[in-house]
């Protein structure tokens, strides 16, 4: 979350507002609808942008702050874009055991950002979780929904390459000056 | 209870029944059936791609196969596993298959006689030809109640659930009357399998003698423990047996309501949940007038938005209500002020997939399994360092050297089991000498660990305590709520003094300062979160001081796993000349020839992940972990000066 919210133009918070609203017209105006309409802005919009928080906020005429709290206080929402990939590294007990910091590790070096962020060019972002339950698998790390098993460093850089990443400047620098 | 209802019952139960042997019949009768493993765990191993290469090739050849889905068997680690069925032959199971290995099977097998046993992992009848499964030696051990199912039936098919003995519990169920079944489920001596192992016949009458029309029943399946994947495993294998249990449950203490909070992690749990339960509204199994009986139930699925706290009931509550999940003080119980104030009950999953079973043999059968404090069965998910990693149900009271060594086949690589770790973040790190207590609720209390949610992580001599303990703060520290004192800041304190120690620094009074916060930060908590937290720092102070002492005064991981204790080094008289391999394997260039071609590794470049030693040939072996990174030779500074990065350059 460290990377700050977007400048957004008027027509862009327009269409925010307007797809909350949609969303919004298939709840009842219950407290309980909160956690589920924010559930279903968050996978149409892929995050929570202000206007649409405030909107739900006055849908279900609570406080907007309150709606913040709710939506900080839990790991799966998102306050900035994500990624066109999203990126997953598990760290729970057996993950970790097995080297899921080290995994970790060479994904925050390769992408250069860090968990809860998103790469500039909004190719790649990268999260934490803590338990995707494959724990026979470890470590594992889910790119775009799908649990990738053992991966190590090396797989990182496999996965990468099949998205057509580039790997690493240190490389870009030695064929350059081959 | 009006007597004709009851029979009414019956008899919609009977002709559901027959439906659907029928339309089962019809599909696989007379005919070959693959099975493919479809839960997370054979996906994460590749399970779609072996799915899509069988129902391709039984196309293309018109086999008239049945290729379908299943669950998850428990034997995680020969993922991506297969069964062939092929009518009057038994039923075989393959293990590692992939596509080539599929292609295989269908042209050896399916369409020839060879069951190919070079990729058998066990045939489900006794025969001549291959091994079953009734030979491995953790069939001794083992005995399947909640897990009989998975890996066997089709989750995304009540039919398939009904023809192997689904849903006639509740059939009979809506013939007792509400009162006997808690009777029942109370004389089975059934223990919440959540980890707080409380009576769940007791916990229902509470609810059923709470005053009031509504009432709720909400299945906690918000398994939050890293390390635990039984729910998982269960929601995506069997979850009809789970909405069984919870119309059941509903039925006994008078809900209309019930909810299945899962944690949002598992998407294909949350799939096959929306199928199962809108398959059982679908033939009357929940809705109004269950089965023609004047009983209504509706379940809502809620997903969770990942909070740890949230497998607490009374935060599970709040979340389900909008709110953040933080924690109630209890009493009142939910028994009495639950959801919206309401008398509610909350279960796990594991308990509500074990009354269907206690209603149809009896709660003597029940009672009769296990020990007499804890009866039934204790499901465990096995992970870390062992070689049979997955699901695992063994009567209460089996050792815990019977589970990691005969059921789990003990350590891979030959290396020395250290500790075992059950229960998560709430549980605690067992020595070598606590591996033959007789595992059940009361007895692991003892020996400062908790049944938990069942996941048990094996560590061998790999493993750093202190690094353990370190981690499992960490995350109880970041998914603190935040509502009491103590265990939002202490958690952070006691995080502060371990991260210290991986880094060598600390002073040894810290240890006992770690101690008396641990004390402190156990009574000043409200919930389970904060009173288990300083559970394993309890466990590895009592069982592994000394491997805390050795970080603090000497600065040495002797488990070589704290990175910054550690160094690589590759040793100048083992390194072969014309091998390259960890050159090619590292991930940041810090490996270079010298003159010798002997590899040498920068240490100041070096990320420490490890690839190098895995990618060293086993005949050199030449890449060894010091502790500390003192260790290292000097002259291995003398020879990074001397090779300098543009003289590798203008080799290549």
């Amino acid at each position: 979350m460290t990377i700050p919210e977007p400048e957004k133009s008027l027509e862009e918070q327009n269409r925010i507002i307007q797809e909350a609203g949609q969303i919004l017209s298939g709840f009842s105006r219950k407290r309980e609808s909160l956690i589920p309409i924010l559930q279903q802005v968050q996978s149409r919009l892929g995050y929570l942008p202000r206007e649409a928080m405030t909107t739900i906020a006055e849908y279900l005429k609570v406080p907007a702050i309150d709606v913040y709290g709710v939506v900080t206080f839990y790991n799966q929402f998102r306050l900035n874009p994500p990624g066109r990939h999203s990126i997953r590294v598990c760290l729970g007990t057996a993950c970790h055991m097995k080297g899921g910091y080290i995994t970790l590790d060479a994904w925050k070096r390769r992408l250069k950002i860090n968990p809860r962020e998103t790469t500039p060019d909004r190719e790649f972002d990268l999260d934490t979780v803590a338990c995707v339950g494959c724990c026979t698998m470890a470590p594992v790390t889910v790119v775009d929904n799908k649990p990738e098993a053992q991966v190590e460093p090396t797989k990182v850089d496999g996965i990468l390459l099949a998205f057509g990443h580039p790997v690493d400047t240190k490389d870009k620098e030695k064929s350059e000056s081959r | 209870m009006n007597p004709d209802k009851p029979t009414a019952a019956a008899a919609a139960f009977k002709e559901l029944k027959e439906r659907a042997g029928a339309q089962l019949t019809q599909l696989t009768h007379d005919k070959t059936v693959i099975m493919v493993g479809t839960a997370t765990c054979g996906c994460a191993a590749g399970a779609l791609e072996v799915l899509q290469t069988f129902k391709d090739e039984v196309k293309k050849r018109n086999l008239g196969c049945a290729v379908i889905e299943v669950g998850c068997m428990g034997h995680c680690y020969a993922e991506p596993m297969v069964i062939i069925r092929k009518p009057n032959s038994p039923g075989v199971c393959y293990a590692h298959v992939n596509p080539v290995i599929a292609e295989r099977l269908v042209n050896e097998y399916i369409l020839g006689e060879n069951p190919c046993p070079e990729f058998v992992l066990a045939a489900f009848e006794p025969n001549d030809i291959l091994p079953s499964f009734q030979d491995f030696p953790r069939s001794r051990y083992e005995q399947k109640i909640i897990l009989q199912n998975c890996g066997h039936i089709e989750p995304t098919k009540i039919e398939h659930y009904i023809v192997a003995g689904g849903y006639i519990a509740l059939a009979k169920a809506l013939e007792a009357s509400p009162e006997n079944i808690i009777e029942e489920v109370e004389k089975s001596g059934l223990r919440g399998r959540g980890g707080a192992g409380f009576s769940t016949g007791q916990k229902w009458r509470l609810c059923r003698q709470s005053p009031g029309n509504t009432k709720y029943v909400i299945c906690n399946a918000d398994e939050g423990d890293p390390g635990a994947f039984i729910d998982r495993a269960l929601l995506e294998s069997d979850p009809h047996s789970v909405i069984e249990g919870m119309i059941i449950a509903a039925y006994a203490i008078g809900a209309r309501t019930g909810y299945i909070y899962v944690r949002a992690e598992y998407p294909l749990a949350v799939e096959r949940l929306e199928i199962a339960l809108k398959q059982a509204k679908k033939l009357n199994l929940t809705g109004a007038h269950i089965l023609g009986s004047d009983f209504c139930f509706n379940i809502h699925l809620f997903k969770g938005s990942g909070a740890f706290v949230c497998g607490e009931e009374t935060a599970l509550i709040a979340s389900l209500e909008g709110h953040a999940g933080m924690p109630h003080h209890r009493p009142p119980y939910p028994t009495t002020h639950g959801l919206h104030g309401k008398p509610t009950i909350v279960n796990n999953v594991k308990t509500l997939a074990y009354v269907r079973h206690i209603i149809n043999n009896g709660a003597d059968w029940f009672a009769g399994i296990g020990t007499k404090k804890s009866p039934g069965t204790a499901v465990f998910a096995l992970a870390g360092k062992i070689v049979n990693t997955g699901l695992v149900e063994v009567p209460m009271g089996t050792t815990l050297r019977q589970i990691i060594y005969d059921v789990g086949s003990g350590i891979p690589g030959g290396k020395q089991f250290k500790a075992v770790q059950i229960g998560g973040p709430s549980g605690g790190c067992l020595p070598e000498s606590a591996l033959d207590l007789p595992v059940d609720f009361n007895s692991l209390k003892e020996a400062g660990a908790i049944m938990g949610s069942g996941g048990m992580v094996v560590l061998d001599e790999d493993d750093c305590m202190v690094e353990m303990a370190r981690y499992f703060l960490e995350f109880t520290q970041r998914e603190s709520c935040g509502k009491c004192t103590f265990c939002r800041l202490g958690t952070k304190q006691m995080l502060e003094i371990l991260t210290e120690f991986t880094f060598g620094k600390g002073r040894i009074e810290d240890l006992d300062n770690l101690e008396r916060l641990a004390e402190e930060v156990k009574a000043g908590s409200l919930c389970a979160l904060g009173r288990t937290a300083p559970n394993p720092i309890l466990t590895t102070l009592r069982y592994f001081r000394q491997e805390y002492e050795d970080h603090i005064r000497l600065g040495k991981c002797p488990a070589l796993m704290c990175q910054h204790l550690i160094a690589y080094y590759i040793l100048p008289d083992k390194c072969e000349r014309s091998c390259d391999a960890c050159i090619g394997s590292c991930t940041v260039e810090a490996i270079s020839p010298n003159k010798k071609r002997i590899k040498v590794i920068d240490q100041t470049q070096c990320v420490k992940c490890g690839t190098c030693l895995k990618a060293c040939p086993p005949q050199y072996n030449a890449i060894v972990k010091l502790t500390p990174p003192s260790e290292v030779p000097n002259d291995n500074s003398k020879l990074k000066n001397q090779i300098s990065k543009p003289q590798i350059k203008s080799k290549n």
